[in-house]
């Protein structure tokens, strides 16, 4: 179980080394095997009937923080589909991509993504379900900008990187307020804790959140506006990422909190009116394109939204139909993005106004893609899996006024219109994958794609033949698929109670059949008269899109963000300092104040009193009287000098305070310091006068300078006014002799108790001996710079 | 006796400060030797002061004055020389080289 699921990532490690003989064999065949490997393993899982398998590695206990891998049939479902369609890619990418590609980069990215997906769908604790979303939000961005050179690329992958991050974070903040409410960071814990979360005050928040980074990884709308531009990824990519596995991630999410969700009446209402809309906005859309990749990605983003509807709706039938509808998207949707790569493998544009008449010249592809858009369509024929889904969703919005008992009269109310709105929607699905279709590969062909084009090699029409017998497969024996995979699948969203749903062609006149002709008949009546009604795109989107604030945001974000980095970081130094400084300060003094820390009458010290305290309080004032003459002196070298008097008073105080060592150490150290000074000083410009500085500099920092000498007198008082744990220097006293043999403690400490740190400090100096070195003798010659 | 050294140490800090503050290579560097007095000073009435006879072991003394801050500012002692004496070479080869002692004028280049 851990091997499957981390095995993309070992891969990714050695596919570096692989890459170097790419020229000999194609490092896409490792891929490949991978995935196949791993896709045969969960199948031999789903025979088995061992649908749950655990894999279990504490990391940090007390933080809830695990690695715990499971497969209940919703994550077995998608990670076949995952490692399957991602085996049929990885062949298909080794015919698409040219050897001199970067093929090793290209590859590491795929396996990181795969691995990622992977470790969405089988993680059972939240924070790693978050890590490995986040992964794939980067594997995303990676593949997106793979040719990045291209401006184009680069762009979309920002966007999308930008939006999917925004879902990521609020994906954190929700599964964060839902380890809260419930104290469990494991999902099948916090599914059972259903009404705890459902009563919780947080519970509209944690549905908006979750909704939040559900819609912007499925590009639901308004947040769909990066998918069509992520289609400057190379196509392989697209069929993987951005219409089978990817995208879908959002819709597992919520699939996985479906146990939970499913009993809110406004989760049903919000998500229901994001799918309807996405459904009808993105088949609407995707009429107007021009490239291929383009109506491919509107046509995903409106199923993405018929899916997201049926979630919404959280019946029995309708979590059934969801299902079977990823699975059916996958294939046709897999197999269209793969012929529409052939054809610009072939022809060299996706342009379909260029392009036409490709059926004589490419019949393989035309086949694939008839079957593959017709499917889409949901044109009723036996051997199309679309149809059966679409059905399933016509079924389940019609049945859903009657399936569920809703609460508020707006509920109720949504549920009678979802029908209309599911054929509104569904009209314009028919409307494009016909325009797909008849205007590439009928008509008239271009004479200059006309001359090259013709079917690829066996190679690369593998992969896309094998989805569309899927397609086929699916159809013909819906019951078989519906009991291994999509029964197990929907009982682990909706909870065993479920009963056993079987797939039929033929349901008599009911209600779905009458839909899906409606559908059929204005479908096609609206893609006859396109060319009357094309000029509603002017009046609808217009000048309307959602790129518009996009473009806004990021540039005004760019804007505050250079504002605000040019005032701070100004390349002055001392006003980092006094930055730092005053924080320091203020943070200190406000937590000093806010914890009441000093007391001043429990203060235990030593009395002052005249005349013994003399000595010390008039050095005390000499070295204030000194610190003020060098700090305002006017010369450099009285500065120098006075600064030697505050290092004698301290020396003097050392003595006072019964520190020999220490005084001794300060007149040498202090003596040779000034010595220091004087031989620099014939090279150190006067101190100038000060009075160019602004007065208003000048005050801030004095202010500035009180303040840190406020907080460490504070911290000296608060120091005194408690003490936490009794002293260590008695250990000192006490074993001087015994351990160190030696009689003067100070001594004892530094050699022998503390010797190491001796040791550093004498490192310390010879660092600053050898840098005083360098900077003296290595000089730069004239005339380098 | 300790809180009056704390004052005086805080005083310290806010000469130092200000002087760190300074326009010139020359202040700044008065500014950070004034801040290791400083510095050491509070050190040393952290441990508490004249509370007994120096920290060597003699027969009788029952109590010495706490030898462990005095063995940390020896060492710190010895650094901040180090110091004071890298920034002077510092500031000698920064005049040289740009010419100015003004920290307004050394900002370094955009972008480098």
């Amino acid at each position: 179980m851990i091997v499957a699921i981390l095995m993309p990532f070992l891969i990714a490690m050695c596919i570096p080394f692989i890459a170097k003989f790419k020229y000999r064999i194609h490092t896409g065949y490792a891929v490949f095997a991978t995935s196949l490997s791993i896709f045969l393993y969960f199948l031999v899982l789903l025979i088995s009937g061992e649908t749950e398998t655990l894999y279990r590695y504490s990391w940090i206990p007390s933080l809830g923080l695990d690695l715990t891998f499971y497969t209940d049939g919703l994550a077995l479902f998608f990670a076949l589909l995952i490692s399957g369609i991602g085996a049929l890619v990885a062949f298909y990418s080794i015919f698409y991509l040219n050897l001199e590609e970067r093929l090793g980069s290209f590859y590491v990215y795929l396996l990181l993504f795969m691995g990622a997906m992977l470790g969405i769908v089988t993680s059972d604790n939240i924070y790693a379900l978050y890590t490995f979303w986040e992964l794939t939000s980067v594997s995303s961005f990676l593949l997106i900008s793979f040719w990045f050179t291209r401006k184009a690329s680069t762009d979309g992958a920002l966007k999308s990187m930008l939006i999917t991050f925004l879902g990521g974070f609020s994906l954190l903040g929700g599964l964060v307020l839902l380890h809260l409410v419930t104290g469990s960071t494991s999902i099948r814990e916090i599914l059972t804790q259903g009404d705890l979360i459902l009563a919780s005050d947080w519970f509209p928040l944690i549905v908006v959140l979750l909704l939040l980074a559900a819609c912007t990884k499925s590009a639901q709308f308004p947040f769909h506006i990066w998918l069509p531009d992520a289609m400057e990824a190379p196509t392989p990519v697209s069929a993987y990422l951005h219409s089978a596995t990817m995208v879908k991630a959002g819709l597992f999410l919520l699939l996985r909190f479906t146990p939970v969700f499913k009993e809110s009446e406004a989760f049903f209402i919000a998500v229901s009116i994001i799918g309807l809309v996405t459904l009808f906005w993105g088949s609407y859309m995707a009429v107007r394109q021009t490239d291929l990749k383009g109506i491919l990605a509107y046509s995903t983003i409106s199923q993405l939204g018929m899916i997201m509807a049926m979630i919404g709706y959280g019946t029995e039938a309708a979590i059934f139909a969801a299902m079977f509808h990823i699975l059916n998207h996958a294939t046709f949707k897999g197999s269209l993005f793969m012929a529409v790569g052939i054809i610009d493998h072939e022809t060299g544009t996706r342009n379909i106004r260029k392009l036409g008449g490709l059926w004589k010249l490419m019949p393989v592809t035309g086949i694939i893609s008839i079957l593959a858009s017709f499917s889409m369509a949901g044109v009723p024929l036996p051997i199309l899996n679309g149809f059966y889904s679409k059905e399933e969703f016509f079924s389940s919005s019609w049945d859903l006024s009657a399936d569920r008992a809703f609460g508020s009269d707006f509920a109720a109310l949504l549920a009678n219109i979802v029908p209309y709105a599911a054929v509104a929607g569904s009209i314009f699905t028919f409307v494009y994958s016909m325009y797909f279709y008849f205007r590439t590969f009928t008509g008239k062909a271009e004479k200059t794609t006309a001359e090259k084009a013709h079917d690829p090699k066996f190679g690369m029409l593998a992969a896309p033949v094998l989805l569309v017998s899927g397609v086929l497969l699916i159809s013909i024996f819906p019951n078989w698929f519906s009991r291994h995979l999509l029964q197990p699948a929907a009982n682990a969203v909706y909870g065993d109670a479920m009963k056993e749903h079987s797939i039929h062609f033929w349901h008599g006149f009911v209600p779905a059949l009458i839909m899906s002709l409606i559908v059929v008949v204005l479908g096609v009546l609206f893609y006859i008269t396109r060319k009357y009604w094309m000029g509603l795109y002017n009046v609808l989107p217009g000048k309307l899109s959602g790129n518009i604030v996009y473009a806004s945001l990021l540039s005004a974000s760019e804007n505050q963000t250079k504002r605000l980095n040019d005032r701070i970081v100004s390349g002055s130094i001392r006003q980092y300092n006094a930055i730092i400084i005053s924080v320091i300060s203020i943070v200190t003094l406000l937590i000093l104040f806010g914890t009441n820390s000093f007391d001043l009458r429990n203060i235990d010290t030593s009395p002052v009193s005249l005349p013994q305290s003399l000595p010390e309080l008039a050095v005390a004032l000499i070295m204030i009287a000194a610190a003020f003459g060098s700090t305002v002196s006017q010369k450099k070298l009285t500065a120098v000098i006075i600064l030697g008097v505050v290092g004698y008073g301290l020396s003097i105080l050392f003595v006072l305070f019964r520190a020999p060592d220490l005084a001794l150490t300060q007149l040498s150290i202090e003596t040779i310091t000034v010595v220091l000074f004087l031989l620099c000083f014939r090279h150190l410009p006067e101190i100038k006068r000060e009075r160019k500085e602004k007065l208003s500099k000048k005050i801030t920092n004095i202010i500035i300078a009180s303040l840190c000498g406020l907080m460490m007198m504070l911290v000296g008082l608060a120091a005194y006014s408690q003490r936490l744990f009794p002293s260590i220097s008695d250990y000192f006293v006490k074993y001087s002799y015994k351990l160190g043999g030696g009689d003067n403690i100070v001594n004892v400490i530094l050699v022998d108790f503390r010797g190491l740190d001796t040791l550093f400090e004498i490192t310390v100096l010879a660092i600053a001996a050898l840098g005083i070195y360098s900077l003296i003798k290595l000089r730069q010659k004239e005339g380098d710079r | 006796m300790e809180i009056i050294m704390i004052v005086l140490a805080g005083i310290l800090f806010g000469f130092a400060v200000y002087n760190i503050l300074q326009k010139q290579l020359l202040r700044i560097i008065i500014g950070t030797a004034l801040l290791s007095h400083a510095a050491h000073l509070f050190i040393l009435t952290m441990g508490k002061l004249k509370r007994g006879s120096s920290p060597v072991l003699t027969e009788g003394t029952e109590s010495y004055s706490d030898p462990l801050p005095q063995a940390l500012i020896l060492t710190s002692i010895v650094i901040s020389f180090g110091v004071t004496s890298l920034l002077l070479v510092l500031a000698y080869r920064a005049v040289k080289t740009n010419g100015t002692d003004n920290m307004e004028e050394l900002r370094g280049n955009d972008h480098d």
